[in-house]
């Protein structure tokens, strides 16, 4: 069992306030994944959670258990750091029992669960090494295999993927989620990075300034972002934002100007209200395909041209001087400088009104 | 040795001398003579009889006036080059010698006597180690007494030293409270104050406890260094909070946390306070000295002040055991340098 329940948790260090009133109801056997910018809050966040710090007020729950006044060793949960934080003076071996032996667990006890983890991570092979002499993969395995041993209700992963180097990381990726689908204990992941946050989470809580965003599965994120932070969060390259405004508001839809030049009909309701509001039109940039010479459409000059082989990134500038990024399938002769004429489908944008809230 | 010169008159390059070349080359040999040259002169005067040491101009080797064994008489004399009055330069033996006027014999030829006034004559030397210099005090001298309670002093002060120090600076470093900041100033303000301005105090505080000529007088008072204190502290704030976060989460105390992860961690630091610790406690002088009256509790450093009498120094004891006491520290200088380095480098202590 691993359910986790935040009610309206704040988090004040001196006058600053890190988090503003979170609520989150963490599923048991579920990967939920954090992720916003540097000093969004969110490793604060998974340390209240941990209990290695307390929140300033709100409810933490961790089985129905209010677990607020349990220290960290108490809560049952088990934490894979940034840098690891391996005992650097003490072998594999001891590292993995250090938390069982404080738990004053039986000796053989403690060596048939060092030897399931070290088969399970395949760190048999070092267990009496020094974290010194290890890579930074296998030490990320050694530290998750910490975290195994103890068999906690649910894991913290604070940014554990982060000092690896880019090959390694998507193939940790990989070993992470099979891993938890093997464990079916609940994990909670704390990333800035969105691409692991898409690969890996069951629900993604996007944060920013100590407040959640939006809470859904990535696919939910990816085409219904709540807001335009989420919609440019998520997604690679990010979303284009396009000024427009709203010509009318009819059965089939709002019908939108984009940058004075282009109009399409969204199926989406508006108020009535909004006629005539300006409203920022979302396009991603692998929605954006080149338009033939008779088809509506927005134009723009090349200011970069990035083939990539299988596709083709173009940044670019609309009339209006907003910089557009397009990401188009194939390979196209194009040059810096050059006017082109861009279109998307009405189904493909997303509209966000002055607040930043979609439509 | 060419390799040697070679070495020394190395320049900057090109044929020309480069100013920086002097200033090094004075630099460092000047450093060399000042640094090491006190510790030359200690141990070879060391080695000197009583009248070697009060001889003028003094000399750097322990020479001796040369004695010989002549007929007809008990004692050796000793020997003297002298110049005759023919420009000659003999070597011959003092016999007697009545104001500036000396009697004096050839040894092989003992019959004749030749007056000569001293300035005319000048002592036959030769290098002789004075080792009964060494070996006299171990026998008169209560020396393996004196070693045990030095030794005695200076292992439980720096165990102590090393355990209260550390905690000091784990909870100066990894812990967050009101006050924290104060409380190291405070500390390390206390290096401000000298021994002279606490020692009537500390004494009174001492005797009230009872520890007056008690070894433990003289250890505790010197166990709480802010040195210390600050010195620890530096290094653990090199220490990862994440390495005490991953701790706690493995169920550690927070007794556990100090003696199993940060204590280890801090090895280096402590093994450089413990260097300093055994340095400082070997060589404290004036507070056994208050502290101790009796002789048997002396420590060696105290007990060697027993050479220095009202009337009557005598030097070449004093130099003597003086060189002894410094046999352990400088061993620990030369094994354990690398540390206090590293120590000096990390919290840019001295």
């Amino acid at each position: 069992m691993g359910r986790i329940t935040l009610e309206k948790v704040t988090k004040s260090f001196g006058a600053v306030k890190v988090l503003h009133g979170i609520d989150l109801d963490i599923r048991d056997g579920e990967f939920i994944v954090f992720v916003g910018p540097s000093g969004c809050g969110k490793s604060t966040l998974l340390r209240q959670i941990a209990g290695l710090d307390k929140p300033t007020s709100g409810d933490i729950h961790i089985d129905g258990k209010h677990v607020n006044d349990v220290p960290a060793a108490d809560r049952g949960l088990a934490m894979v750091f940034q840098s690891y934080a391996l005992y650097p003076h003490m072998s594999v071996r001891q590292n993995l029992a250090f938390g069982l032996e404080n738990a004053r667990m039986p000796k053989a006890e403690i060596e048939s669960r060092i030897a399931e983890a070290a088969r399970m991570l395949e760190i048999g092979e070092y267990l009496d090494r020094r974290p010194g002499q290890l890579s930074g993969g296998q030490r990320q395995r050694v530290a998750i295999g910490r975290a195994i041993v103890r068999n906690p209700t649910a894991f913290l992963l604070d940014e554990p993927l982060s000092n690896l180097d880019a090959e390694l990381r998507i193939s940790m990726r990989a070993e992470l989620s099979a891993l938890h689908k093997r464990l079916e204990t609940t994990m909670i992941y704390v990333t800035h990075d969105q691409i692991e946050a898409m690969t890996l989470a069951n629900r993604i809580v996007v944060l920013r300034k100590g407040q959640i965003e939006q809470v859904g599965t990535p696919l939910e994120l990816y085409n219904t972002p709540a807001n335009r932070f989420v919609a440019g969060f998520i997604g690679a390259p990010s979303m284009n934002f396009l000024s427009g405004s709203i010509a009318a508001i009819g059965r089939e839809g709002t019908t939108v100007t984009v940058l004075g030049e282009e109009t399409l009909t969204v199926p989406r309701p508006a108020d009535d209200g909004m006629v005539q509001q300006a409203i920022a039109v979302g396009v991603r940039p692998q929605h954006i395909r080149l338009a033939g010479p008779d088809q509506p459409g927005i134009s723009a000059k090349v200011d970069l041209v990035e083939g990539l082989g299988s596709e083709t990134v173009i940044h670019a500038r609309a009339s209006t001087g907003e910089p557009l990024l397009a990401v188009l399938a194939g390979q196209h002769a194009l040059s810096s400088g050059e006017d082109i004429r861009l279109t998307f489908d009405a189904k493909d944008l997303h509209l966000f009104d002055e607040a930043g809230l979609r439509l | 040795m060419s390799t040697v010169w070679q070495f020394i008159t190395r320049r900057r390059g090109g044929e020309g001398w480069h100013w920086t070349d002097i200033a090094t080359w004075v630099w460092l040999i000047g450093g060399l003579i000042v640094m090491f040259g006190p510790a030359v002169w200690l141990t070879l005067s060391s080695f000197k009889s009583p009248a070697a040491l009060s001889k003028f101009p003094p000399t750097i080797l322990p020479y001796v006036t040369q004695e010989v064994r002549v007929e007809g008489f008990d004692k050796a004399l000793p020997l003297y080059e002298v110049k005759l009055p023919d420009g000659t330069s003999v070597n011959l033996a003092e016999k007697r010698r009545i104001g500036v006027i000396a009697q004096m014999i050839d040894p092989k030829n003992p019959e004749t006597v030749h007056k000569i006034n001293i300035n005319d004559r000048k002592p036959v030397d030769m290098l002789e180690f004075a080792t009964s210099n060494y070996t006299e005090p171990f026998l008169q001298f209560d020396f393996l007494r004196y070693l045990w309670n030095s030794v005695f002093v200076t292992v439980m002060a720096t165990i102590i030293t090393l355990a209260i120090n550390s905690m000091a600076a784990f909870a100066l470093s990894k812990y967050k409270f009101r006050g924290q900041n104060l409380i190291l100033i405070i500390i390390v303000g206390t290096l401000m104050v000298p021994l002279g301005v606490i020692m009537v105090p500390l004494y009174s505080v001492v005797s009230a406890l009872g520890l007056f000529n008690n070894l433990w007088g003289v250890i505790l008072p010197t166990v709480a260094t802010p040195t210390g204190v600050f010195l620890l502290r530096q290094y653990m704030l090199t220490i990862p909070d994440e390495l005490i976060d991953a701790a706690r989460m493995d169920k550690a105390s927070e007794w556990q946390i100090y003696w199993r992860i940060v204590l280890p961690l801090a090895a280096p630091a402590l093994a450089v306070l413990a260097i300093f610790s055994v340095v400082w406690r070997w060589n404290d002088f004036l507070w056994p000295l208050i502290v101790l009256s009796r002789s048997s509790l002396y420590t060696l450093q105290v007990g060697l002040n027993v050479y220095a009498g009202q009337l009557n120094v005598q030097w070449q004891y004093i130099l003597a055991m003086t060189v002894v006491t410094m046999i352990p520290v400088i061993l620990v200088f030369v094994f354990l340098q690398k540390f206090i380095a590293r120590g000096i480098a990390t919290s840019g202590l001295k």
